[in-house]
């Protein structure tokens, strides 16, 4: 086709994505998610509250521990997130174009007069907003309830470190919201497409931790008699851990909620002369260190988003 | 095909391919303001492809389309705001009720909200479900649906309104609420274009009619002059006499254009007029014994049977 398109791609777009996240806000499937991850984050900050207050001490950063804090047999609140969000996202974006299609509403919609462009958007951006609304309120209960309990406010620089850290919660939430609406637009049936996103978050979550290793020694052998190759092992190793989203993501929070953390990869005592051992870092190099995980997980959404957009584009609304 | 003054919906040599499979073959079709046209045919012959290359809901292979003058590849949106879609089996958001379902789509088709609510309470008026309005669409039945569609065609203030097998699986009741609704749309002055395979509601509807084979349009005009054509009269009687040769008898008989015999010595005659009392005296006149005979309009259904007979549907389906 030549020539330009008359109109905004964008016209309708707020409609579909308000009515795409008030029927998230209503649908069963979220409330039970939603409810499952309310459970849990107030379990492990609970169990996290207790562990402090048995330990306490002098720490700068006392109040970022509810989040990173892990008491057997909880997980920190951290990890309950890097696990539980990709489930959020993976619930709300399934079925957003297989759904239309089984619906039958696809060529109604599509008969009014917006541009394909504007349902796929407005559809990632109605999951967005309901995983900003719950992430914040989420964020919002913790800091309460850690106010509550432990009776100190937190810092400014606490405050600034937790919302660089739910923001790199947004865009990881937002990178498996891609995933689940690309599959979504390639697979024709909603169950197929839940399971088919189910199984990449199980692949990333559980075997991909264990594939890395076994995967790097095969592509880079470690020769005892050269100690570079261990190294070059260790590299490729990390190299390939973080083609997983939840990798990046942990990494990410772990700088952040950790102003100790010095690097994310492999450190030599050469490189931490003058150092001071366990001393935080600014805000501003912590960023510097995540960085480069926030722009790879928005890579990432991009390729996905555009993935769902283009194979939507090119399918016949006739299913 | 005769000329239409003004059509609103012009479409030359349109095909569209689906890989291998060419679903739609250079058609050519033009419908002009305020008709009522049926696209007839089987399953498979391009009907709704046809349908969906008008709202530009799909790209044509080749070929020109013209909705109310625009082309709707360029200018999607104006068409897509100028046109109202029924499309075969209708779907809605089950768990919204009706009113909500017509909101979200006005509020896409840009109407604002204080205008939008009003003509849907008309429009939900007019289609008798009123007093459901607030229930949710999954407790509709299949011809409560079809009504829904037809108001979200009304809430648009369309101009064109294209269906596509509008009463495909009703009731015979529904189905009869839903023409009566189609004839109110119609009177109104919009332009309808309809397919299905109902040929006595198409006939009873329509102004007039495109037959549809494999992708081209067999036949295309009034449903009179067609059964004229195919058939080569509107009228059928059916006769039976003995004692006679009914073809010898009515040879040269005006307005006759065919004499058929059929079983037990009964003869079907297909003629322009009503030819009833000329057989008659034919028959009498040549000592025969005449014992019935009947007469009925030929109907579209012959029409379509006569013209796909020998068609193999497997291969057009």
């Amino acid at each position: 086709m030549t020539g330009r398109r008359e109109g905004s791609p964008f016209s309708g777009l707020s409609t579909v994505a308000l009515k795409e996240a008030a029927d998230h806000m209503n649908s069963a499937r979220i409330h039970l998610v939603m409810l499952l991850v309310l459970l849990t984050a107030i379990g492990s900050v609970y169990a996290a509250i207790g562990q402090i207050k048995a330990t306490i001490g002098e720490d700068q950063f006392l109040f970022l521990r509810l989040f990173t804090t892990a008491q057997e047999p909880l997980p920190s609140f951290v990890s309950f997130l890097g696990f539980l969000i990709p489930l959020v996202a993976i619930a709300l974006g399934f079925d957003a174009i297989n759904g239309e299609y089984s619906r039958r509403t696809l060529s109604r919609v599509l008969s009014q007069p917006i541009y394909r462009d504007a349902l796929l958007t407005g559809k990632f951006l109605g999951g967005l907003i309901v995983i900003a609304i719950c992430l914040l309120t989420l964020w919002l209960l913790v800091t309460g309830l850690g106010i509550v309990l432990l009776g100190l406010p937190p810092s400014g620089e606490e405050i600034a470190r937790e919302l660089a850290f739910l923001f790199a919660s947004f865009v990881y939430a937002g990178v498996w919201l891609a995933v689940a609406m690309a599959f979504s637009t390639l697979v024709k049936s909603p169950a197929t497409s839940a399971l088919c996103a189910l199984t990449l978050w199980l692949v990333f979550t559980v075997f991909w931790p264990m594939l890395a290793p076994l995967v790097a020694g095969a592509i880079a052998p470690v020769d005892l008699l050269d100690p570079m190759t261990a190294v070059h092992q260790i590299a490729v190793q990390q190299g390939l851990s973080r083609i997983s989203p939840n990798v990046l993501y942990g990494e990410a929070t772990l700088a952040l909620l950790n102003p100790a953390t010095r690097s994310l990869g492999l450190l030599f005592p050469s490189q931490l002369s003058g150092a001071l051992m366990g001393a935080p870092l600014p805000l501003s190099a912590s960023l510097g260190l995540v960085w480069p995980q926030i722009a790879g997980m928005i890579a990432a959404l991009i390729v996905l988003f555009t993935i769902a957009y283009v194979s939507f584009q090119r399918q016949e609304i006739r299913a | 095909m005769s000329a239409i003054e003004a059509p609103v919906i012009e479409a030359t040599g349109l095909t569209k391919r689906y890989g291998r499979f060419t679903a739609v073959d250079g058609i050519d079709l033009a419908i002009g303001k305020g008709e009522v046209f049926g696209l007839l045919g089987p399953n498979g012959s391009g009907k709704t492809t046809t349908i969906l290359l008008l709202l530009g809901l799909t790209e044509p292979s080749a070929g020109e389309i013209r909705v109310l003058g625009l082309d709707p590849l360029r200018k999607p949106l104006s068409v897509k705001r100028r046109v109202g879609y029924l499309p075969d089996q209708i779907g809605f958001y089950d768990h919204l009720s009706a009113v909500e379902n017509l909101a979200y789509t006005a509020r896409l088709a840009g109407l604002a909200s204080p205008e939008a609510g009003k003509r849907i309470a008309e429009a939900l008026e007019r289609v008798r479900l009123s007093d459901v309005r607030d229930r949710r669409v999954s407790t509709y039945s299949r011809g409560m649906r079809q009504r829904l569609g037809l108001a979200e065609v009304l809430v648009k203030g369309s101009e064109i309104a294209i269906l596509d097998e509008p009463t495909s699986g009703l009731d015979p009741q529904s189905t009869q609420e839903l023409l009566d609704l189609i004839r109110e749309l119609a009177a109104d002055g919009v332009t309808i274009v309809l397919s299905s395979h109902l040929l006595s509601m198409m006939q009873s509807l329509c102004d007039r009619v495109a037959l549809f084979r494999r992708g081209r349009i067999g036949l295309i005009g009034k449903v009179a002059d067609l059964t004229a054509d195919v058939l080569g009269g509107t009228h059928v009687v059916e006769v039976e006499a003995s004692g006679v040769d009914l073809p010898a008898v009515l040879a040269g008989a005006p307005h006759v254009s065919a004499v058929t015999p059929l079983k037990g010595g009964r003869w079907r005659v297909d003629a322009d007029a009503d030819v009833r009392a000329d057989i008659a005296r034919r028959v009498v006149n040549a000592s025969g014994a005449l014992s019935e005979m009947t007469i009925r309009q030929s109907s579209l259904d012959e029409v379509y049977v006569r013209f796909f007979e020998g068609e193999d549907h497997d291969r057009a389906a």
